[in-house]
């Protein structure tokens, strides 16, 4: 079956992961920048960062005959250092036009300081003035529902930005709601410990029903996988799930969100139109 | 959807699994306390709220759910952005009975 992984952080993964991806169904990533599990020293990091994400992954993805697309971003586990930030931000403008960026992120919170807050409202701010989609990190484990409650007040602050522009990364059960509510996209972002499991998130598609829900595999430095999706896909059929309901979430959810972006190529799956329906 | 009956019978074993591993971490817990003192973690006494939480009724309303109720009491119910970075990461539970937090 073929699927979209929206979260994926390639540049921590070996190429082995990109052959696996695209073997098991995987036809396009998305990676939003991240922190690489230490603070860079200097805003120089980020500009050799950034020229991975735009020119060296979609070559790699390439060789396995799977699209690349990246999100830049000043993010959240750095984002307390507003020197840092203000430099990196400065940076940003000249990569957005790379042809497979598709917006700003992932930016949000991690530990929800004041200055974590300053610099998310001033990444949304870029991301409208540059008409750019928006991928979001909401903090882990304690912080996640704070967090998340927060990032929405300051997304409503801006009555110009399109909330179906908005992806809020990392729901769980517990901030599902609050993201659906307010028209956002929620990104279910699956590990193999410590967070969101792939049978509880098959348990959110059951009880909230598949829209505007995608699923991601988040796959990093860190205990990861790079083959989330699909033990989603296996969970959902292990419930019996029709193919069509786990096409939506796996493929047409995401082709939908991230098709929103000019420089996403994905097309949508072609449907059969019956004759009455033509 | 599966059945109840469906269920259980495909997902009792794993889950037969993870009750005896929280009992397995709880009886390795006790045989390194020898002061007794674990109990008084913040992270502990969440984790002994949750698992009664566990042997509770499910109430109707979602967010009664189990899982929910869980969520809750493992979150920080604070609603304001601390005001420096105190750590770079999250420790699972918010810490209810420190001093500052009953402040």
């Amino acid at each position: 079956m073929n699927y979209i992984d929206h979260h994926a952080h390639m540049v921590s993964r070996t190429t082995d992961d990109y052959e696996k991806m695209a073997l098991s169904g995987c036809v396009a990533v998305t990676e939003p920048a991240f922190w690489a599990g230490w603070d860079r020293s200097s805003a120089d990091g980020f500009d050799d960062y950034f020229r991975q994400l735009t020119v060296a992954e979609p070559q790699r993805a390439a060789a396995y005959r799977m699209q690349h697309y990246s999100w830049l971003a000043m993010n959240p586990k750095e984002a307390d250092n507003r020197e840092l930030s203000k430099e990196v931000l400065k940076r940003i403008p000249k990569f957005i036009g790379c042809p497979t960026v598709l917006g700003i992120g992932e930016i949000g919170l991690n530990r929800i300081t004041r200055n974590e807050v300053d610099t998310f409202r001033e990444q949304v701010e870029m991301a409208i003035q540059y008409k750019q989609l928006i991928l979001i990190h909401t903090p882990h484990l304690e912080d996640k529902k704070k967090g998340t409650r927060i990032c929405i007040e300051v997304l409503r602050q801006y009555p110009e930005l399109k909330p179906e522009n908005v992806l809020i990364d990392h729901a769980e059960e517990h901030t599902l709601e609050m993201i659906l509510e307010h028209g956002y996209w929620a990104g279910l972002t699956l590990y193999p410990m410590t967070k969101l499991s792939a049978v509880r998130a098959v348990d959110i598609v059951e009880v909230f029903g598949p829209g505007r829900i995608c699923v991601a595999g988040a796959c990093d430095w860190g205990p990861s996988d790079s083959l989330a999706v699909p033990r989603f896909i296996m969970e959902m059929k292990r419930r019996h799930h029709a193919e069509e309901l786990i096409q939506r979430v796996v493929f047409d959810n995401p082709v939908q969100f991230l098709g929103q972006s000019a420089n996403f190529k994905v097309a949508p799956r072609a449907r059969e139109v019956s004759p009455a329906m033509a | 959807m599966l059945t109840s009956e469906q269920l259980i019978d495909e997902y009792f074993v794993e889950n037969r699994n993870r009750v005896l591993e929280v009992a397995a971490f709880l009886d390795r817990l006790d045989r390194a306390d020898e002061s007794g003192q674990s109990v008084l973690d913040f992270r502990l006494r969440a984790f002994g709220e949750a698992l009664s939480t566990l042997s509770a009724p499910a109430l109707a309303d979602p967010a009664g759910s189990r899982l929910n109720r869980i969520q809750e009491l493992l979150s920080d119910p604070t609603t304001e952005p601390i005001p420096a970075l105190d750590r770079k990461s999250a420790r699972g539970a918010y810490d209810l009975w420190s001093a500052e937090a009953r402040q």
